[in-house]
């Protein structure tokens, strides 16, 4: 494990650093709202370690508010955290075989630490990049969580600081280099038209498991190609 | 609230469990089934849409509704100085900058 952190590239130790900031700070406003809306103050963080993943988490809590259902609650959350399944494949290998690390690892795959692995080229860099990003995720996370619950409103609206346009940049940047390619850039621009245009018909969660569909344009049959893959995410 | 807390508590485990089994699935099958390379790589290009449809529907979207454009507008000077291969901290720094700026003067 200790390898791990010395592989971490210093610029991607400050660039991670600056996501756990914002991300433990977003956390504090989940926090403070959920427990301002009524909800028991241990909420939060029984979502936040058991669940750990954030736009569920606000889905879940959001629907309560509104006066819908536990069920409810569950049902959305769980459509918008099916993302992960595809995630899971893409990350595989840099969980490692031992089994501790595989039960652990796969319980730190979020959008965060999956496009900072996406993001690095070699397989020790890309280790180094989803653990470190999900053992700092998950403390800082759940710490900011704690804050708000305990702190109450100091910062509940996140959007006065634009923090709501920093969780997008952190993965556009992350992602844009892995566009290099055209059957690459065609899937994701049909894939983004796809999601955009379902988003105001089907729940949240479904318009980016939709956009998968833009796969289709990448199809070739029978081309032989070289096992490598040429956007650097499975090696 | 009035809730029944045991409901609560299955709630929350029905989710908790639900989404560790979608992480979970990804690592075992990939460990069970040898992947032809086309579909090796067809994973990698999905993180990548899934990503690129995250980036896109984050933006735009409040729930089902498209809305604002303080961060839109964050987001799309973040794209551009990406693109110029701006250090990450300059890109996200500058959406959250743009995005507060713009609110600051009254655009929503």
């Amino acid at each position: 494990m200790r390898s791990i952190w010395r592989t971490l590239d210093r610029r991607v130790a400050r660039d991670i650093a600056l996501v756990l900031v914002a991300d433990a700070i977003v956390g504090a406003s989940f926090g403070a709202i959920t427990v301002s809306v009524g909800l028991p103050f241990w909420l939060p963080s029984l979502l936040s370690v058991a669940v750990f993943a954030g736009a569920a988490q606000f889905a879940f809590v959001g629907i309560l508010a509104a006066g819908g259902t536990p069920l409810a609650a569950a049902a959305a959350g769980l459509l918008i955290n099916a993302r992960h399944l595809p995630f899971g494949f893409a990350v595989a290998d840099v969980l490692g075989t031992s089994l501790v690390r595989r039960i652990l690892g796969t319980h730190l795959m979020i959008d965060e630490s999956v496009a900072f692995a996406l993001a690095q080229k070699e397989p020790q860099q890309r280790r180094a990049a989803y653990w470190a990003c999900g053992v700092g995720l998950f403390l800082c996370w759940n710490l900011g969580v704690l804050a708000g619950a305990f702190g109450g409103t100091v910062i509940s609206d996140t959007d006065a600081f634009g923090l709501d346009a920093a969780f997008p940049a952190v993965l556009l940047a992350l992602v844009l280099p892995s566009l290099r390619d055209r059957p690459t850039v065609l899937a994701a621009a049909v894939g983004v038209v796809i999601a955009l245009a379902t988003a105001p018909f089907v729940p949240a969660g479904l318009p980016v498991l939709l956009a998968l569909a833009g796969l289709l344009v990448t199809w070739r049959p029978r081309r032989r190609e070289d096992v490598r893959d040429r956007t650097g995410v499975v090696a | 609230m009035n809730l029944s807390l045991p409901l609560l508590a299955a709630a929350v485990a029905a989710l908790a469990v639900g989404t560790y089994a979608f992480r979970f699935a990804g690592p075992v099958l990939r460990d069970r089934v040898e992947l032809p390379p086309f579909l090796e790589r067809l994973m990698g290009t999905a993180t990548v849409v899934l990503l690129a449809a995250l980036v896109a529907t984050a933006t735009l979207l409040d729930g089902q509704d498209f809305d604002g454009v303080a961060r839109p507008a964050g987001v799309a000077v973040a794209g551009v100085l990406a693109w110029r291969k701006a250090p990450f901290v300059v890109v996200v720094l500058a959406a959250a900058g743009t995005a507060a700026v713009l609110r600051l003067i009254g655009v929503r």
